[in-house]
C-alpha cells in the first residue's frame, strides 16, 4: 500500500495535466481553453503536493487559479467579439516551425526517461517546512523578497495606465 | 503516506516528475508558437512557467530540502509570472481598443 497510490496519483495527475495543455492548443473556443489552462494548474499544485510542497500548492491554487486564470478569463471576454471572428484561422503560419523544437524535446524527454539515474530525494529534515520558508524569505532571500514587492506595484501602476481609457480632452 | 518515503519508491523516481516538466514545457512552447490569439499565447506562457516550476521543486526535493531554495524560486516565478500576466493582459486589452485585433500576426507595422 502507498507504492501504487503514489504511482496511480502522479501519472493521473501528470496526465490529466498533459490533457488540459493539450485543450489549450487545440481548443477552438478561447474560454474553453482557459477552462482547460485551470486543470492544468490544479494538477501541478497536485505535483506540488506528491513532491512535499504543500505551501506551495495552496500558493498555486491561490495565485495561479484564483488570480491569473481568472484574469485571462476576463481578458478573453473583454476581447471577446474580435476572439471569435479570429478563430478562421486559429494557427499562425510559425507554427510549422514549433514542430521540431517540441521534436527535439520530446526525444529529450525520451533519453531522460531511459536513463532514470537522478539520485533519490534526500529525506524531509525534521521541523515545520512553512517555519523555514518564511525565515529564509526574511533573511537570505530578504533583498529579492522587497525587489519583487517593487516589481508587483509596477505592474500594478502599469497595467492600470495602460488599460485605462483615454478621456476626452 | 509522506512525500519523506519517496525514496523507497522505485515506480514514480525524480526523473518522472523532470519528464513530467519536459511534456509540460514543450506543450506550452508549441502554443506560445503555433497559436495566433494573444491571449491563448499567454496561456503557453502560463504554462510554460508552470513546466519550469515543477523542475525546480523536483530538483529542491532532490538536492536541497534543508534549504528550500527551489521552492523560493518557485514562489519568486510565481510572483514574476503574475506581474507577466497583468502587464501582458493590459497590453493586449489597449491593442484591441487601438486595433480591434489581438492576432499576433496582423500587428506587422515595425516589420521593415
Amino acid at each position: 500500500m502507498g507504492n501504487w497510490v503514489y504511482a496511480l496519483a502522479f501519472y493521473g495527475l501528470t496526465g490529466a495535466a498533459l490533457l488540459g495543455a493539450a485543450g489549450v492548443l487545440v481548443l477552438r473556443n478561447l474560454f474553453h481553453a482557459g477552462l482547460a489552462l485551470i486543470v492544468t494548474l490544479f494538477c501541478v499544485a497536485g505535483l506540488f503536493i506528491l513532491l512535499g510542497a504543500e505551501f506551495l500548492a495552496g500558493i498555486q491554487v491561490l495565485i495561479y487559479v484564483g488570480a491569473i486564470a481568472v484574469l485571462i478569463l476576463f481578458a478573453v471576454m473583454v476581447t471577446q467579439r474580435i476572439a471569435f471572428q479570429s478563430i478562421l484561422r486559429q494557427y499562425s503560419r510559425a507554427a510549422l516551425a514549433a514542430f521540431p523544437v517540441a521534436l527535439a524535446l520530446l526525444v529529450g524527454a525520451a533519453l531522460l526517461a531511459r536513463r532514470a539515474v537522478a539520485p533519490a530525494p534526500a529525506p524531509l529534515p525534521a521541523g515545520d517546512q512553512l517555519t523555514d520558508l518564511a525565515t529564509a524569505l526574511l533573511s537570505r532571500y530578504l533583498l529579492p523578497f522587497e525587489v519583487i514587492s517593487l516589481l508587483l506595484l509596477g505592474a500594478l501602476v502599469g497595467a492600470l495606465v495602460l488599460a485605462r481609457k483615454e478621456e476626452p480632452k | 503516506m509522506t512525500p519523506a518515503t519517496l525514496a523507497g519508491y522505485a515506480a514514480v523516481s525524480p526523473t518522472h516528475f523532470l519528464v513530467a516538466a519536459l511534456l509540460l514545457f514543450a506543450a506550452g512552447f508549441v502554443v506560445v508558437v503555433s497559436r495566433r490569439n494573444a491571449i491563448a499565447v499567454l496561456m503557453g506562457v502560463e504554462l510554460m512557467l508552470n513546466a519550469v516550476n515543477v523542475a525546480l521543486v523536483t530538483c529542491d526535493r532532490v538536492y536541497g530540502p534543508a534549504r528550500l531554495d527551489g521552492q523560493l524560486f518557485a514562489l519568486f516565478v510565481i510572483t514574476v509570472a503574475a506581474a507577466e500576466a497583468v502587464v501582458g493582459l493590459a497590453l493586449i486589452i489597449a491593442v484591441y481598443r487601438v486595433r480591434g485585433t489581438v492576432a499576433v500576426d496582423e500587428l506587422t507595422e515595425l516589420k521593415g
